[in-house]
């Protein structure tokens, strides 16, 4: 995919002023990855994709927490091991430091591979059952060739809160929460500066999570790292986070500043996720109006036209079903591909724009004003025949 | 006074195991009534499912020590006879458990297992049991329940998978239905469905309900009353409102202040307890929970035993040798509830 000079000249200009740095540490641009679904005896044929990740921009600046959020099957752990390329992504670009890495190979990955490390959801599955800690956590320091790696193994180890003289015990030996101690601490071996983690604490009670989560705040001031942080857990996502992304079915539905993100969603998916959670205080929870969403998400191998939530979503109306949002850029940098936003008044869905991390195959169609609700949180069912404007603007794509 | 359903009393399961005995349930007591949610709170290793598994029968085995008493509609649950056990397993006590996958079975079309529970108790044809089976879906809120019957478990949906658990749980019209993390492995909106027809299910069929988590959130959403476990012991139990307004174990404030919330300023750091659960093969002395609580003092060597504490609260029970005005004192900072070392915050 190539994309115009001036396109991504702007592209770039929009991300410098979005992120507020002059080079992001990642920059993926329509970043894209299907899996082929192959059927057949003797001949494998391509019969459909998976559209796991598709069309995604973002940017990640040094030092900056960038939250990923959505249901199983939203392509979060796609998007994650496409970042840090364990994954070819199908299209797009992905640049590291302004360098392109989409599709480097094995070899020319190395230094990026010292710099991006990955920390997976399962503590049990991602350690290997027959080595032992100062193996596990040792490995990557052998490989890239780093000096004493017998002293800063223990060094990490107690870094991350284990007793160092457990160098030589294996995995099992240990409760869900160290191993995933573990996992950090190999993540760490090679002093990355960006560290994905793939649902970190979705496996461990809630005391030990919140201890990891401490941890990893920590480690992330000590070391200046950045992370890219994906769970599904909304609470824990806010807490940890600068800036959310919120994925449906491949597609960035909402990228928010954190707290933004649950004082005002303007995505009805997000508000729908956040109306969900259930919160732990039973007065707040009997005085909170519930609004549950039906159904599942859609198949992604044959995902909706036009907005992918609109088979689910409260507010649809046919404009929905037929134009993809681009994502509207609304003031503190708070982008939302939805055609009836909720929580803006008149005058910001006015001043919104087209942001340029939309992706291509969106319209050109910003959400009019006579579509938003007066109070925010007003979730009647939004009527509006597709206006003139539209109409017009519907010739004009196809 | 709502009808009592289940009564379980002193309640001990120990297994012996190569490294030693592990007390997994160790007295347990409680009381269930129809009508009811009772949600059992607790971290993995608290001994709560062990506590549901061994209502339903399904902890016997030669290894098991299994004491104390269940009574179920006035029937012993724990010395009872399997034949006996089998004729009430299903029909007036249920399990859904949390792994549908490995819980249904994979080679069976999901009708076929629900029919199959229905006709090992009733003696009903297979068409009519069919029948009340795709009803049975329906009212779960699974979508075209009659094709959907003829599927494999593999051909639904995780939610959808769970539904069926929970369909399968209720063909029988059980008394007590016991729901072991049912939404644990689920999406938040998908959980939200499920926990709503919970509620509705217990709310019409007058049945009492055993929500066994670790979710505080989804306690709120669902209990009438609580149970929180610790170590294999209950720590404390009580309505809803006692338990999140006025915890009296320090480990409930442990787990209410650790839990990240949305609806609050979100604190620097998350208020997590230290230190990891007890053993069970070697527990700690006196209270389990000791090692890891900062206001232990000398008392606490000593098992507390479960018994009311705060005056007005009769039924409020917990396990705690502080006294009740000093915990209120000592578990809140800054109007939050948690589990605060007094040197640290000072």
């Amino acid at each position: 995919m190539t994309f115009g000079g001036k396109a991504e000249a702007r592209l770039h200009e929009a991300e410098r002023s979005l992120t507020g740095a002059d080079q992001p540490l990642v920059e993926a641009e329509h970043l894209q990855l299907y899996f082929p679904v192959k059927q057949g005896t003797l001949v494998d044929r391509t019969v459909g994709q998976v559209h796991a990740v598709d069309d995604v921009c973002f940017a990640l600046r040094e030092g900056e927490t960038l939250g990923v959020v959505g249901e199983s099957g939203c392509g979060k752990s796609t998007l994650a091991r496409c970042v840090v390329r364990l994954l070819e992504p199908t299209a797009g670009k992905l640049r590291y430091r302004g360098r392109d890495i989409t599709h480097l190979g094995r070899r020319a990955l190395q230094p990026f591979r010292r710099e991006a490390q990955l920390v997976f959801q399962d503590p049990v599955a991602s350690l290997n059952p027959r080595k032992r800690v100062g193996q596990i956590v040792g490995t990557p320091m052998r490989l890239h060739g780093l000096p004493n790696v017998e002293r800063n193994v223990q060094e990490l180890l107690k870094r991350v809160g284990l007793n160092p003289e457990h160098v030589n015990r294996f995995p099992h030996e240990f409760s869900g929460g160290q191993r995933q101690r573990i996992g950090v601490a190999r993540a760490l071996a090679v002093n990355p500066r960006l560290i994905v983690l793939d649902e970190p604490v979705a496996a461990l009670d809630v005391s030990i999570q919140a201890q990891v989560v401490n941890l990893l705040d920590d480690l992330q001031d000590d070391f200046r790292l950045s992370y890219i942080f994906i769970a599904h857990d909304l609470a824990v996502v806010r807490h940890v986070s600068d800036r959310i992304a919120v994925m449906y079915l491949g597609k960035l539905m909402e990228v928010s500043p954190a707290e933004e993100l649950y004082e005002k969603p303007i995505h009805p998916y997000t508000q729908a996720l956040l109306a969900a959670i259930p919160i732990p205080d039973p007065n707040e929870n009997r005085a909170r109006e519930r609004v549950v969403i039906p159904g599942e998400p859609p198949n992604p191998i044959e995902p909706p036209p036009g907005c992918r939530f609109h088979t689910r979503c409260p507010r649809a109306t046919e404009v929905c079903s037929t134009v993809e949002p681009p994502l509207a850029e609304y003031p503190g940098g708070h982008l939302a591909a939805c055609h009836h936003p909720l929580n803006v008044d008149a005058g910001e869905i006015a001043r919104a724009t087209r942001s340029p991390l939309s992706p291509l195959s969106a319209g050109r169609l910003l959400p009019s004003g006579e579509e938003a609700p007066t109070e925010p949180g007003e979730a009647e069912q939004a009527e509006s025949p597709p206006s003139h404007g539209i109409g017009r603007w519907l010739r004009r794509a196809s | 006074m709502a009808e009592r359903l289940l009564e379980v009393d002193g309640l001990q399961v120990s297994f012996l195991t190569e490294d030693g005995i592990v007390k997994a349930v160790d007295g347990v007591s409680f009381t269930l009534d129809r009508g009811e949610v009772l949600a059992i709170v607790g971290e993995s290793g608290s001994g709560k499912s062990v506590t549901v598994m061994t209502l339903m029968g399904l902890t016997r085995s030669p290894n098991a020590r299994i004491s104390g008493s269940a009574k179920l509609g006035g029937r012993e649950l724990v010395n009872a006879p399997e034949r006996e056990l089998e004729r009430v397993r299903g029909a007036e006590i249920a399990i859904a458990f949390q792994d549908p996958i490995s819980s249904l079975s994979p080679v069976r079309r999901v009708g076929d297992q629900i029919v199959e529970q229905i006709r090992a108790h009733e003696k009903v044809p297979k068409q009519q049991a069919l029948d009340r089976a795709v009803e049975l879906m329906e009212r779960v809120g699974i979508p075209n329940a009659r094709q959907r019957a003829q599927a494999f478990p593999h051909e639904f949906s995780g939610g959808m998978r769970q539904r069926a658990m929970i369909a399968m749980a209720l063909s029988l019209s059980p008394s007590v239905l016991i729901a072991d993390e049912p939404t644990t492995a689920l999406d938040v909106t998908i959980q939200a469905q499920i926990l709503r027809e919970v509620k509705q299910l217990s709310e019409k069929s007058e049945s009492g309900v055993i929500f066994v988590t670790h979710d505080l959130g989804v306690v709120a959403d669902i209990a009438d009353r609580v149970l929180v476990m610790y170590g294999g012991r209950v720590v404390e139990s009580g309505t809803l409102d006692e338990i999140f307004y006025d915890p009296q174990h320090p480990y409930t404030w442990g787990l209410l202040g650790s839990v990240a919330r949305m609806d609050r300023d979100r604190p620097r750091r998350l208020p997590a307890i230290p230190g990891l659960p007890p053993s069970l093969v070697n527990p700690p002395q006196g209270c389990h929970f000791r090692p890891r609580c900062p206001h232990a003092f000398d008392k606490c060597v000593e098992v507390p035993p479960l018994e009311a504490r705060v005056a007005e609260a009769p039924a409020h029970l917990d396990r705690c040798w502080l006294e009740v005005s000093e915990k209120r004192e000592l578990r809140s900072v800054g109007g939050h509830i948690g589990l605060f070392d007094r040197t640290v915050a000072a």
